[in-house]
């Protein structure tokens, strides 16, 4: 009998293994949902799968009575502009002010400690002052995703550069690169798949921060519409639109991971081909 | 002035009332090969960073082909870390070509990149260089793909393509088996020859020292305090040449009857 640290399931044991969760919750639903429906058909807590299709149905494929709008795309599009420029907005800044912090110590000595306090203040009691500022309008979303990832990001790159070995940045002044060179052949091209794995992680909190900002004041939006049909108890519309937003962020994480591992085949071969 | 390529004219350095080197005068002619030996904690690496340009001597003069050294890494030093030398995201052929795309025209100041025929003639070089150090076939792989022989044949090929006046090592050879290590030792001494190199080389492997350079240093201290150890600093206090027709054996045992020698030291490399 071996250790149990020891025993390993085989391919298809970790496939059946990884999907056996999900089919167990799946059933535990429907169980649930069906004794709910028996006692009281009109019971919307927990709605029948066929209310999910003709809800999906009428979100996704056929245009709004009110509006004339597909409405789970509008949503879909909307969010998603406002998550790009939220995340590529903070990537930017991470990437100057990390890299800056982390090379230029009369960069550093200024704007590290601001960048500390920054991102101790909690974003979303600042929202009410993005309203007031940016107004209702598209720019205070974005500003309010900016304002709670940028400063994990640029504190994550900053850690990254300094943790970079000092024999590298003296190798590379031996052979005659100055400040500006060293940053963009040494230190940049080191730096961006970390940026990646950092959007990663943020991924998620901009996605809470978008979703409040939308809960709060907007006209479409993934976060707006659920706000909107929880007036009604509509689960037959919030459950798919949480499923698709969650399928919306697996799929990014996905795709990062993916091109990182195009982009930087170097990076992941150091690690040893542990990043999960 | 002399001949010499690098003179330490009463060079000191302190650490506040630490006082690691002390009145070093030092003069090494162009093509010599020094081995630095020495207990650990006796002032080599803090030797070496003084040349390399990241410490400052606290008092006295380094002096490089007859002028203050630049106090800051430049190309006219090489240097070899035991670790981290080569820059794991570029292939051994982009590893080589670095020096040479810094020191190009526009491209080079605003990207740090060659391009066209500059690119080209780097790519050329840093292949030429790539078949002497015997990493030919193994250009286009990144430094994680690479031995750890390699990867230090790689870190010396960079260095020796800037051409510089003096190649620093430090413990070049130390994280690598004792196979592989003989074989860079047969490596360094022709490039030596070859490419009339000035050398340092820090190493704890005395028997290293006497088989590769053309002299000899051990620093140790001369003057001691035993209620204040940090009183006095470390010299040269033994300065050998090096001839290689005679057998090392000898001069080693030479130096065993020296006082002052790390004897434990001695013994290992015998």
């Amino acid at each position: 009998m071996t250790r149990i640290i020891n025993r390993q399931p085989n391919r298809y044991g970790r496939i059946v293994l990884g999907i056996l969760p999900f089919i167990i919750l799946l059933l535990f639903y429907l169980s649930a949902s069906d004794a709910r429906l028996a006692e009281n058909p009109n019971d919307k807590l927990l709605p029948a799968f066929s209310s999910f299709a003709e809800a999906i149905e009428r979100m996704a494929f056929e245009p709004s009575k009110r509006t004339g709008e597909y409405l789970l795309w509008q949503d879909t599009f909307a969010s998603l502009q406002r998550l790009a420029m939220g995340v590529g907005i903070s990537a930017l800044i991470g990437l100057l002010i990390g890299i800056g912090n982390g090379m230029v110590p009369y960069m550093r000595s200024p704007l590290s400690p601001l960048v500390t306090a920054l991102s101790l203040i909690p974003p979303m009691a600042i929202l009410p002052i993005l309203f007031i500022v940016f107004g209702l309008g598209e720019v205070s979303k974005v500003v309010l995703i900016v304002i709670g990832i940028s400063p994990i990001i640029v504190r994550d790159l900053q850690l990254r550069t300094d943790a970079l070995p000092n024999e590298q940045l003296l190798k590379a002044q031996t052979l005659g690169g100055n400040s500006w060179q060293i940053i963009v052949r040494v230190v940049l091209p080191q730096i961006m798949p970390r940026l990646i794995e950092a959007i990663r992680l943020t991924l998620g909190s901009a996605w809470l921060f978008l979703i409040a900002a939308e809960a709060i004041a907007a006209t479409e939006g993934l976060g707006y519409r659920i706000f909107l049909v929880r007036r009604y108890l509509s689960m037959d519309v919030i459950l798919p639109y949480v499923l698709w937003i969650t399928a919306l962020a697996f799929a990014m994480d996905w795709s990062l991971k993916r091109l990182s591992l195009l982009a930087f085949p170097w990076y992941h071969a150091s690690k040893g081909g542990r990043d999960d | 002035m002399t001949d010499s390529i690098i003179e330490f004219n009463n060079v000191w350095k302190e650490y506040g009332d630490n006082v690691v080197l002390e009145r070093l005068n030092l003069s090494v002619k162009a093509g010599e090969f020094v081995s630095i030996v020495g207990a650990s904690g006796c002032g080599k690496t803090t030797f070496l960073n003084l040349l390399l340009g990241t410490e400052q001597a606290t008092r006295g003069e380094i002096l490089l082909d007859g002028q203050p050294l630049n106090p800051e890494p430049g190309i006219e030093r090489g240097i070899v870390f035991q670790r981290y030398s080569v820059f794991p995201h570029l292939t051994a052929l982009e590893n080589c070509m670095l020096g040479d795309e810094f020191a190009g025209s526009l491209t080079s100041l605003l990207l740090g990149r060659l391009a066209g025929k500059a690119k080209a003639a780097a790519r050329e070089r840093a292949m030429g260089m790539l078949e002497k150090v015997g990493l030919a076939n193994a250009a286009n792989r990144y430094p994680s793909e690479l031995s750890g022989g390699m990867q230090q044949r790689l870190a010396i090929a960079q260095a020796l393509l800037k051409q510089p006046r003096i190649l620093l090592l430090d413990e070049p050879f130390g994280a690598l088996d004792p196979g592989i290590r003989k074989d860079m030792h047969g490596l360094i001494g022709e490039l030596w020859q070859e490419q009339q190199l000035t050398v340092f080389m820090i190493t704890h492997d005395l028997s290293e020292g006497f088989h590769l350079g053309s002299r000899l240093w051990v620093f140790d201290k001369l003057r001691h305090d035993p209620q204040a150890p940090e009183r006095f600093g470390a010299q040269v206090t033994f300065d050998i040449p090096l001839h290689h027709e005679h057998s090392s054996a000898a001069q080693m045992d030479q130096l065993a009857t020296l006082p002052g020698t790390p004897k434990a030291a001695v013994l290992a490399a015998s």
